[in-house]
Order: C-alpha cells, then structure tokens, then sequence
C-alpha cells in the first residue's frame, strides 16, 4: 500500500478519536449545564448548539474558515492560524461530531430518575459525586449511543474538512479525502482497498460497541421478580 | 429532638408544618395526596428550601431563614426512604447499602461496615448482597432501601409511604419492623402516608387542615 494511503489512514484514524474526544466532553458537559440552568435565551442557545447538524459542510467550513484563519480569532492566539493544518480537520470533525453527543446525552439526563440522585444527597455526596457515581452511570448508555455516532460522523467529516485543512497527501489528508480524489481521478485500485478498510473497521466499532453496551445494561436490567 | 417550623409556598396552597418529634418517637403524618406531606419530608432533608421558619435537630440547626442558614442534603445526616425507594439501578444491593459510606475511613467506615453486615443479616437479605435492585421484589428493594438509609447512622429518619407498593401480607411484616425502628435508634422518625392503617405505627398522628389557601400539619 502507498506510503500515502497509510498516512491517510493513520491521520483518519487520530482525527475521528481526537474529535470524538472532544465533542464527548463538550457535548456531555453543555448538556449537564443546560439540563439544570434556566436563563433567558436558553432556546436560542441550544438551537445554535444543534446548528452544525443541520446546517450544509460548506456552510459550517466556511464558518470555521473565518474563525480559524489568519485574521479571525484563532489567529491571534496561533499566529499564522490553524487552516490547512491536521488540527483544523480535528476541529472540523469534532464540530460536526458535537451535536451528536449533545443531543443523546440531554435526552439521557432528562431520563435519570431525579429521587436516585436525591437518594445519593441524603446519604452524604456532594453534587460531583452524585454525578460521576449516579446521574453519568444511569445515563451512560444514551451517553455511548451520542459518542459512537459521533465518532462514525467524525470519521466521515468531508465537505467542513475539505474547506479548512485541504487535500494534502501526507500531510491533511484523510480517508474520505483520499477517496474522492482517487475517484475522481479513475483511481480505483487506490480507493477500493480504503472503501473496504473503512466499512470493516466502522462496522466492527458499532458493532462491539453496542454488543458491550447491550451486555452492560442486561446486567442490572434482568427481569424484575414478584 | 426535631423541631420543626416552617412554611413553603406551593402553586396552589401554602404550607405550613409545626411539629415536634423527640427521639425514639414516630410522627405519621397522614393526608390525601396533593396535601403537601412529601414537601415537608423533603424540607427536612434538605432537598426543597422552605420559604420562612426554622428546622432544627438535636439544638443544631438545619435551617433558618432568618440567619440565612440552609444546611444542604449531604451534611443533614437524614436518613431518607423514597416512595418508590429510589435504589441506584447500576449498582448492586451491597453497593447499594454502602453509597452513604462514600469518603468515610478509619473507625467511622468500620463501624458502618459493621452495621451494614449486622442489618442485612437482621433483616434476612445478607444472601442478596450480589443481585441488582431490578432482580429483587417490592419487599426486598423496601429492605434494602430502609437499610441503606440506616447504614450512614442517621439522626432522624425519614419514611416516604414506606409500604405503599407492598401487598397486604407483606404490609404487616414490614409495619412491625418499622414499628421497632425508633426506639432501637434511639432517633425521630417522620413516616408520611395517605392509608389509615399506618397510623397505628405512630405515637403521634398529624392530619392537614385546611383554610382558605393554606395547609396547615400543626401538633
């Protein structure tokens, strides 16, 4: 296999675990904060949190693209910017992948039981150790269903990618990078093999993943006796 | 002893609770649902703030709108049985009976390892200590419930209609258990309930009255 492709494989691979990671922390994060907090304009919020699954690639890429380049906001922190470098597909990605995460971990909080979470209060805990050993636990199966979509997503990020990181062989360039443009250019012995690598490897990540989280939530919901 | 005066306004009424429960006593606080009994219980606690008054327990106060005191749930050493019992579904019955024990060490943690062991045993659960609360029935997920409350060595205890979604044989076998629990912990017991033959547990029974836009449970 070309030096390339494997590079491509290798930086899919980094990009889609790195993005996932953040939008699983954010994602989870804002929907806790959100789930509680009662402020004006709370709508307008989440409405805006859920934009980058409607919205068209283009339209999010050149979003980003504006806040990543030299003269937007990014670029006086970093100078010269973050366009057309690995971190801006990460970016790309794990906007894209937010939203995911977000929306399955708000409907998974809003179904813990509020009185397990009161039970955890009156017996000592405080509001940290109510949520990593009660209210993340019972919501945790929502919760895994947001991050594997979210990784699926992220490994597939295309059109945002494209606009702010590039096409570069060996540098930017992903799985579904390489795969358009060795399309486009008639390149099937190139493209096939990452077709396949990419359907076998995304088919037995959802498939373990929801085999373990299938097995993980039968342990405490066997059948309820007398 | 638990001193209680308080008042909370509801959307349709206002509440008020004045009551005093000495240790080793149990106070029913019987009504119709909607009369405001698991708002008192959950003032207590520390999970619902009430709007004006004062709760306090063995001369410490838990609350005191006037000195703006309002100790939170965790630090009010209640002990609290939900209606539906509220037992962490993710966790099985002995971990479960040991949540209260979260950040205890040394002789604190032993002596409610101790307990933990001793009311198991007494209430004929220990061989359940593996099992999920979703394997367990009504009966037994009420055990572990009131056990889990008892471990962390409460100094009032807290009974939400403790034996509401029990049948009837099971009823008489848990009201007696309940029946010895106060002078055994040497505690207050608050027991809310909207059945009259609860009330026999009681040393003390309180019904709500009502006038104009107010619920009043006054001893």
């Amino acid at each position: 296999m070309p030096e390339e492709v494997v590079h491509a494989l290798l930086l899919s691979l980094r990009v889609a675990l790195l993005a996932t990671a953040v939008a699983a922390v954010s994602g989870v994060a804002c929907a806790r904060l959100l789930a509680r907090a009662r402020f004006p304009g709370k709508e307008a919020v989440e409405a805006v949190l859920l934009l980058p699954l409607v919205l068209p690639p283009t339209v999010v890429g050149f979003g980003l693209l504006l806040l990543l380049g030299q003269n937007g906001p990014v670029g006086w922190l970093v100078p010269g910017g973050l366009l057309f470098t690995w971190s801006a597909a990460v970016i790309a990605a794990a906007v894209a992948a937010f939203p995911l995460v977000y929306q399955n971990a708000r409907a998974a909080f809003a179904q813990v039981d509020p009185d397990q979470e009161n039970a955890a209060r009156t017996l000592g805990a405080g509001e940290l150790l109510v949520f990593f050993t009660v209210t993340l636990p019972l919501a945790w199966p929502g919760i895994l269903a947001g991050i594997v979509l979210a990784f699926a997503r992220a490994l597939g990020e295309f059109g945002a990618t494209l606009m702010v990181a590039g096409n570069i062989p060996g540098k930017t360039q992903t799985v579904p990078m390489a795969i358009y443009f060795a399309v486009e250019a008639g390149d099937y012995r190139t493209a096939l093999p990452l077709v396949a690598i990419v359907l076998l490897f995304s088919f037995t990540v959802i498939f373990g993943l929801h085999r373990w989280s299938g097995r993980h939530i039968a342990r405490y919901t066997g059948q309820r006796r007398g | 002893m638990l001193v209680v005066e308080i008042e909370k306004r509801l959307p349709h009424f206002t509440l008020r609770a004045n009551f005093t429960v000495p240790a080793g006593k149990l106070l029913a606080l019987a009504g119709p649902s909607g009369s405001g009994k698991t708002t008192i219980l959950e003032c207590l606690a520390g999970l619902q703030r009430p709007d004006a008054g004062h709760i306090t327990l063995e001369g410490q106060p838990l609350f005191a709108a006037a000195a703006g005191i309002n100790l939170p749930a965790a630090r009010r050493r209640v002990g609290f049985v939900f209606q539906a019992y509220a037992l962490f579904e993710h966790l099985t019955v002995w971990e479960n009976v040991l949540y209260g024990l979260w950040g205890l060490r040394g002789e604190e943690k032993e002596a409610g390892l101790r307990r933990a062991e001793g009311l198991m045993a007494r209430f004929g659960i220990g061989h359940l200590r593996n099992r999920f609360p979703a394997q367990l029935s009504g009966g037994e997920r009420q055990r572990v419930a009131l056990i889990r409350a008892l471990v962390r060595d409460p100094a009032v205890l807290l009974l939400d209609e403790p034996l509401a979604a029990l049948d009837r044989g099971l009823r008489e076998q848990l009201r007696q258990e309940i029946k010895e629990l106060p002078a055994e912990w040497r505690i207050p017991v608050v027991l809310v309930t909207h059945c009259c033959c609860e009330e026999r547990l009681a040393t003390r029974v309180l019904r709500p009255v009502r006038s104009g836009g107010t619920v009043s449970w006054t001893a």
